[in-house]
């Protein structure tokens, strides 16, 4: 199903979602295993650079300077790519974009393109459209390999497949494999090494055959035209060498200004998202080369509700995303629902920040409220995007959408107070006073007047008598 | 008003708030961090050999002389016999042997036959432990390093830069690219780690060292 030029799960909103989720222990055994394992890797490699704020303060500041000047860095780029050889095109929406890919694939002759894993054509359904207009994508990623045979969505952004056990990838290699191609081999065994021998050997003749290939892209620096690839199978040098033709994707946030520019997200990017010091393939290339990669290199530039993005000055700062998904591995919320939830190819806190702004939040209106504020999302973020000043923004432009209700009111007083430390200080002390009223055994029940609504669906925690902050202030502080 | 018009407009309507005046230069953007992750005197090919092995690469240090025996040993213990050899490559760097050596062009199904290649590189990045290729001579079109299953690099110690920024400012962005950090890894299913999807599964390196 497709609302708003974004592609969505066909799932309930998020509390439906996340209620069912809950009651799978496997899956939430299988979460929490992931989200520890790379958050550990990631801490162990960022503590290993000194100056990690300082590069993420300049991965912030990169960001910023080319989000107030994306106008001109897009130009710019436009001219770069057009002068290194390569074709530039405008998609003003998820279907301006699909339709492009597939007129170009077309006047090629060919039915069949390679595809590197790329958020931004989940995210207009590209493979969907392709295969109404009789042309067959084959993603080449492994995990998104599990995911198209399974007839399944992503879960996660770094490991799309993180749902799925051993079991359940062979099972499906050897049910599924035969239709789309080279079938899995008798007996195969659930060992990771030999499930990933028999994709190896699936998209082996994909690879030495297909003339058309699309990706997405990590990066594009405007002053050389540079696109920028970052992997670790080889699918991704597959597809962006071998094929006659090439098909990028690129959302319009996704330039950077200069390709020194290139040195902060380098160093940010591998470590946050696996936890490595470097992938283990970046491609990069600048338009054609004669006699080595494709001939023919399109650029789709993306907007599919970007620019709306960017009119919102609070949330703008979501845009800056380099889809690391460090912010999903450190939330409690993801930990314990997973990526269906949220319904969206974004999921976690960035998604719950990204896809209402894509699609307006009247359209994703649980998403600002899947999360519990704790802060570690901005913490984790290598490009310092301040999640939950974000989602408290949303909050309040998801409760004025539907009116000016109390309950609107009382949500843009609390994405007030939350912005504000010396606010927030006072609220707290005045809630430690007020709430420790009504509560009955430390839990507040069903909350009287126009909050009876809210309260229904949820106990809320009596506040303590002092905050943390105050307990901070009086023990630690003068320390 | 074409798509181009249209997503330029909406952009310079959703920036009102940027003042006309304003230009890029005055969004700072502080560079406080470290132009290299080394410590002053540091052994940086030794930090690189490190690094490159940490990601279950095998690494080599070798001197000029001993080039080619280095090469030899490698590719027996590999049994890689069939080899893609790229334009450029020093012919007197080649050992003396049973092997084949198979100049271009190469189409892909002939470079899918073969055991592997041997390349130079353009330069490394010792914190990271990366070589990249930029297809200069003796490094070969960017397949050569991909379809085959085997890549042997041998990579001189003077191209062995500190860390990812002074890199960067060493190669030319109009080139294509190849970072190579270790052999083609996934780790999709259930977070195990395996070397090699469909780049190379073994990664050879060896590094030249002239004192």
């Amino acid at each position: 199903m497709t609302g708003q030029g974004v592609v969505w799960l066909g799932s309930p909103s998020f509390p439906e979602a996340a209620r069912e989720a809950l009651k799978d222990s496997q899956l939430r055994a299988n979460l929490k295993r992931a989200t520890g394992t790379i958050r550990d890797k990631r801490l162990a490699v960022a503590s290993e650079l000194d100056d990690w704020e300082a590069l993420r303060e300049a991965g912030a500041a990169i960001k910023k300077r080319t989000a107030r000047h994306l106008d001109r860095y897009l130009v710019q780029l436009e001219e770069s790519v057009t002068a290194a050889g390569g074709t530039v095109h405008w998609a003003a929406d998820a279907g301006e974009a699909n339709r492009i890919v597939a007129e170009l694939v077309r006047a090629t002759g060919e039915r069949e393109v390679v595809k590197i894993k790329s958020m931004a054509t989940q995210e207009i359904g590209l493979n969907e459209h392709l295969a109404e207009q009789g042309i067959t994508a084959y993603e080449t990623d492994l995990a998104e390999l599990i995911v198209q045979l399974g007839d399944d969505r992503p879960s996660h952004i770094l490991v799309p497949a993180i749902h799925k056990n051993r079991t359940e990838i062979r099972d499906l290699f050897t049910a599924e494999m035969g239709h789309w191609g080279q079938p899995a081999p008798d007996g195969l065994g659930d060992d990771p090494a030999e499930l990933a021998e028999a994709a190896r050997r699936h998209l082996r003749s994909k690879f030495l055959t297909a003339k058309v290939a699309v990706s997405g892209a990590n990066f594009a620096c405007a002053d050389s035209g540079t696109v920028v690839i970052v992997e670790s199978e080889g699918n991704g040098r597959m597809c962006l060498t071998l094929p006659e033709t090439l098909i990028t994707v690129m959302g319009i946030e996704k330039v950077v200004p200069t390709w020194s520019d290139l040195e902060v997200f380098l160093q940010l990017l591998p470590r946050s998202s696996t936890g490595e010091r470097m992938n283990p393939y970046t491609s990069t290339w600048t338009g054609t080369t004669d006699g080595d990669g494709p001939s023919a290199f399109h650029l789709i530039l993306l907007d599919n509700g970007r620019t709306d993005t960017l009119a919102d000055e609070v949330g703008r700062q979501a845009l800056a995303c380099i889809r690391c998904s460090a912010c999903l591995n450190v939330c409690p919320v993801f930990e314990r629902t997973g990526g269906h939830a949220y319904g969206s190819v974004y999921p976690g806190p960035i998604g719950a920040v990204l896809t209402p702004q894509l699609v307006g939040v009247e359209n994703a209106a649980s998403l600002p409220f899947a999360s519990t504020l704790c802060g570690a999302c901005y913490d984790a973020c290598p490009v310092k995007i301040d999640i939950p000043e974000v989602l408290a923004h949303l909050r309040a432009k998801v409760v004025e959408s539907k009116g000016r209700t109390p309950e609107a009111l009382a949500m843009k007083a609390a994405a007030t107070v939350l912005d504000s430390p010396r606010l927030l200080g006072a609220a707290q002390k005045a809630a430690s006073v007020g709430g420790r009223a009504l509560a009955r055994n430390g839990r507040i029940g069903r909350m009287p007047g126009p909050l009876a609504g809210w309260s229904d669906s949820r106990d809320t925690p009596a506040p303590p008598a002092e905050s943390f902050r105050t307990w901070w202030r009086k023990n630690r502080e003068t320390e | 008003m074409s798509s181009r018009e249209t997503v330029l407009a909406r952009i310079r309507a959703a920036l009102a708030d940027v003042p006309s005046e304003e230009t890029p230069a005055d969004v700072p953007v502080p560079r406080a961090y470290r132009r290299s992750h080394t410590e002053p005197g540091q052994d940086t090919v030794a930090l690189f050999a490190e690094r490159v092995a940490d990601y279950r690469a095998t690494v080599t240090r070798t001197h000029p002389a001993e080039l080619p025996e280095a090469i030899a040993t490698a590719l027996t213990h590999r049994q890689a016999r069939r080899l893609a050899l790229p334009d450029g490559f020093p012919s007197d760097l080649l050992p003396a042997g049973d092997w084949e050596w198979h100049p271009e062009p190469l189409g892909t199904e002939a470079l899918d036959a073969l055991d592997g290649t041997v390349t130079l590189a353009a330069v490394g990045i010792a914190v990271t432990g990366t070589i990249v290729l930029d297809t200069g001579p003796g490094q070969g079109r960017r397949a050569l390093t991909l379809v085959p299953d085997y890549h042997l690099c041998v990579i001189h110690a003077g191209q062995i830069a500190d860390d990812v920024p002074d890199a960067l400012a060493r190669l030319d962005p109009t080139r294509p690219l190849t970072f190579i950090s270790g052999p083609s890894a996934t780790s999709d299913i259930e977070l195990n780690r395996v070397e090699g999807v469909h780049g190379p599964r073994t990664l050879d390196v060896i590094i030249v060292e002239t004192t």
